[in-house]
């Protein structure tokens, strides 16, 4: 019975890893970057969802909305800014530049929120379901996977089935050949970090309302296990960050609750080096290879 | 005269690196011999020489290789507890801070570098992003390792133990137990053997390995690696080994820096050396000026002393570094931002950091 | 007397495709052999099986006799076969002598400690480098260039310094890849003797591939004609270019 509990526990905390390593695949498939900022984009939503509940005294649905509008912004601006001038640039320049842009949000937060964790608003308020006795699931973890799945079957309609996700898919299999096809990739990618951060905010509100507090430490974590879980499932794949996600929560969850759980991070990035190690392409990922 | 400007480029540039060095050892000396020096100063001292030792080395990693590294405080982790172990364990049998700390130096730099070896023979398969991903994944195992180590010594023996729960059933005799490592604890008691002379004694023997390597077979090799993979591989270069090579050796002087570093603090606990401080030596190497070993002495000695020197800083310090990160590589990598930069600093910043290539550009 | 680089029947296919398909070759010792065919015959492909970047998935290849498949680019490099890339591929951050510098890495040996402790061996050593690198480098007219970063020489220079580099490694075999491309009529023509000087100076076998006709029919004595991965016509020079399943090939019916 504890191990159902805890393999749904694990479930619910590998849809919001999905949902942020959806940001990193997309942006990773289409600009070629990682964008170390990611984790960081979901701090910032969820300190937006905290003020506007907290402070201005909003409500729910409203300081969700001022969370999405304010990542996509943020996301959209940090491209912009930081990234695009640095479209021709080496790699390590692009890296090392999205760390620093990951690094000056949370210490803006810092400056601004102070380092202490703060408990986070009840925005979702969902009763439990009480499968059995003995098992209950929290409105929460509905929630999270509910709108994990939903989201995940909307952005696969769009890329699908719509012209900006054609472009998208064109940007990420050939820039300069899309570009030559009238794609304008500048917008393209704009429109990639703008979902990627409305979906960290979403990513955001799923995650304080689980672990209800937020600190500008609280994205950093999540951030780089979501990495794995987008490199776990094979980066540039929409179904595989979701796969990656689920299995990254449910492992995290079972190694807390069966092997240590003061252990549990470095059997998570161990996963993570094994996957490289053994399928550095994931598991739906495309093998890319290197041009002689 | 004539002898030095005989010698080619790279010779000198590095002897002006270790003129600076040697410039800022006089001045230490003379400033604390005669008593002018504040506490603070002398306090801020070994920290700037064990951050020193970290960005030269870490450059060998970003600079010549070419990779991000994104856990070398993890291998400075490993050299800390190593280095503070010895010590710790060695202190009433061997008197001599004169054989006990070198040789502690030295076990911290060699039990870094294996670990480097070990983490680098995966991790150098990788390419770019995925290849610092890793390390910072590794760095982050190492410190979360530590803090769940505990090591005991009793009648029985030596006890090692991973997690509290495999502690508490250990069966030590109490009596005759003596813990070194404490989990999250840490390890206390390591005798403060770390002085700045010998800081700089350090400074010195990493600056002339590296730059010596740099400047000979192996370090061509890297370097040819870092510039065109699969025309080193053409010209016959073993990819992996010079991969190790730098990669180990710049693990080994990590874990130098990090016993460096324990034996200057009473109790060390392996929060420490989390991946803030790696991005801290990152930030050392950015600003210095990425491949340039004089440019990561400069940056690093400004950016450890600056922040201590004035406190009101403090709060906006890790802000500035965010700053620094993106500026640097903005203004030095986008073609509109570096020419307004040369216009506006003219060569200026490529003497500071010594760097050969602007020199070359112009002849 | 063996052949110098000799193809029995090589070919590579990816995921059904044939990309190469029963490449059957025999270079003489000190020929200067060139391959042409129309874009997406397999030449660099073949290029990239006689230095291991491609395993071959049939056949075989050896070099003054000896067989070569199998073995990994550094093996084949220190076997004797140096190459030259389409897309030219310098040490870019290194200077022009430095670039020539890493082609003597296998021939020029100290250990890497030797090199931090400066030991004697390291100035020995180093001098010889330097020599031998700048001998190769007056020989195509660098020398004077030798402190330049590599990237910042003329296009021309660079696909010299890239020759000079593959030189530098001591090959018994030098495939050069399309070493004419983008190259106006007149560092064609420097560049044709060049190559011929290359042969006689260092007494060298050199199989290049090569979109210009013109430098096919100055220096080639030898010609295969790729078309589709399999060969069209193979022969001496002037036969081959008036073969008439040639002439389809280029131009068209």
């Amino acid at each position: 019975m504890n191990f159902l509990s805890y393999l749904i526990s694990g479930i619910s905390l590998g849809s919001v890893y999905a949902l942020i390593a959806l940001g990193y695949t997309m942006v990773y498939g289409i600009a070629k970057m990682l964008n170390f900022a990611h984790g960081d984009v979901i701090m910032i939503g969820g300190f937006v969802m905290f003020t506007a509940v907290s402070s201005a005294g909003t409500s729910p649905l409203v300081a969700i909305v001022c969370g999405i509008i304010v990542c996509t912004v943020l996301g959209v601006v940090i491209e912009k800014v930081a990234y695009k001038p640095l479209r021709n640039a080496t790699p390590l320049a692009v890296l090392i530049t999205a760390i620093g842009v990951s690094y000056l949000l949370q210490n803006a937060a810092l400056l601004i929120f102070g380092s202490a964790a703060q408990s986070f608003p009840v925005l979702i308020e969902v009763p439990d379901w009480e499968i059995t006795e003995g098992l209950t699931v929290t409105g929460v973890t509905l929630v999270t996977i509910c709108v994990t799945i939903v989201i995940m079957i909307a952005l696969m309609l769009f890329m699908r089935y719509t012209k900006p996700g054609a472009a998208m898919q064109a940007v990420a299999e050939d820039r300069g050949a899309a570009q030559l096809m009238g794609v304008s990739v500048n917008s393209t990618i704009s429109l990639t970090f703008a979902i990627g951060s409305a979906l960290a905010a979403v990513a955001s509100l799923l995650l304080c309302s689980a672990y209800p507090q937020i600190s500008p430490y609280t994205g950093a974590m999540p951030g780089i296990k979501a990495f794995v879980a987008a490199v776990f499932g094979g980066i540039g794949s929409i179904p595989g960050a979701m796969i990656g996600g689920i299995l990254l929560g449910v492992i995290e969850n079972l190694s807390k609750a069966y092997i240590s759980s003061q252990l549990s991070d470095a059997i998570v990035f161990g996963v993570l080096i094994l996957v490289l190690l053994i399928k550095p392409t994931g598991i739906l990922g495309r093998k890319m290879a290197e041009k002689v | 005269m004539k002898k030095f400007k005989e010698l080619n480029k790279a010779t000198r540039n590095n002897t002006v690196t270790y003129i600076i060095v040697a410039l800022m050892f006089v001045f230490c000396i003379v400033y604390t011999e005669t008593g002018m020096a504040s506490n603070l100063f002398q306090g801020i001292l070994v920290p700037i020489c064990v951050n020193v030792i970290l960005a030269v080395s870490l450059n060998l990693t970003v600079g010549i290789l070419g990779e991000l590294s994104l856990g070398h405080a993890g291998f400075m982790c490993v050299g800390a507890f190593v280095g503070s172990l010895f010590s710790v364990m060695t202190a009433a049998s061997m008197d001599a801070a004169l054989l006990r700390f070198p040789l502690a130096l030295l076990l911290g730099g060699v039990a870094a570098g294996i670990v480097g070896i070990l983490v680098g023979i995966p991790v150098l398969r990788l390419r770019g992003d995925y290849l610092a991903i890793v390390t910072l994944a590794f760095g982050e195992i190492i410190k979360n390792i530590v803090n769940n180590l505990y090591v005991v010594t009793d009648a029985g023996g030596l006890h090692v133990a991973l997690g509290v729960d495999a502690y508490n059933a250990m069966e030590i005799d109490a009596a005759s137990s003596e813990v070194y490592i404490n989990g999250a604890m840490g390890i206390t008691g390591t005798p403060k053997d770390s002085t700045y002379i010998i800081g700089f004694v350090l400074i010195f023997i990493t600056l002339i390995v590296v730059q010596n390597l740099v400047n000979s077979r192996t370090g061509r090799a890297i370097m040819a690696i870092r510039d065109n993979r699969i025309a080193a591989e053409a010209t016959g270069i073993n990819i992996t080994k010079y991969k190790l090579i730098a990669f180990a050796l710049s693990a080994f002087f990590a874990g130098v820096a990090g016993a460096l570093y324990s034996h200057n603090l009473a109790s060390l606990s392996a929060i420490k050396f989390d991946y803030n401080y790696s991005i801290l030596i990152l930030v050392f190497v950015v600003l210095g000026g990425i491949g340039s070993m004089r440019g990561s002495v400069i940056a690093a000695v400004i950016l450890t002393a600056l922040p201590e020197l004035l406190r009101g800083l403090d709060s906006y310090r890790m802000l500035i570094y965010a700053i620094i990160l993106i500026v640097m590589m903005l203004v030095n990598n986008n073609e509109q931002l570096s020419y307004y930069k040369n216009k506006l600093f003219g060569g200026l910043s490529a003497q500071l950091s010594g760097r050969s290539r602007k020199q070359k550009e112009v002849s | 007397m063996t052949a110098m680089l000799e193809t029995k029947n090589l070919g590579i296919s990816f995921g059904g495709l044939k990309a190469v398909d029963g490449l059957s070759l025999t270079i003489e010792k000190g020929q200067l052999y060139g391959m042409i065919g129309p874009n997406g015959a397999g030449k660099t492909t073949v290029f990239n099986l006689l230095t291991g970047v491609y395993k071959p998935t049939s056949g075989n290849f050896f070099l003054d006799g000896e067989k070569l498949t199998g073995c990994s680019t550094i093996e084949i490099n220190k076997k004797g076969i140096a190459r030259t890339f389409q897309n030219i591929r310098l040490f870019s951050q290194l200077s022009v002598l430095d670039n020539v510098k890493v082609g003597l890495h296998n021939d020029y040996r100290y250990a890497a400690a030797t090199g931090v402790f400066r030991l004697p061996a390291y100035f020995r050593t180093e001098k010889a480098m330097n020599e031998k690198a700048l001998e190769l480098l007056e020989v195509f007219g660098l020398a004077a260039e030798k402190d330049y970063l590599s990237s910042n020489l003329p296009y021309g220079k660079q696909r010299k310094l890239e020759i000079a580099r593959a030189l530098a490694t001591a090959p018994k075999l030098l495939l050069l890849d399309e070493p004419a491309a983008g190259m106006n009529p007149n560092e064609t023509q420097e560049l044709m003797e060049t190559i011929r000087f290359v042969r006689d100076h260092f007494d060298m076998t050199i199989l290049l591939i090569e979109h210009d006709m013109r430098l096919v029919a100055g220096i080639c004595e030898e010609l295969t004609v790729l078309n589709f991965g399999t060969v069209l016509a193979q022969g001496p020079t002037a036969k081959v270019l008036k073969d008439p399943e040639v002439i389809k090939a280029y131009l068209g019916e």
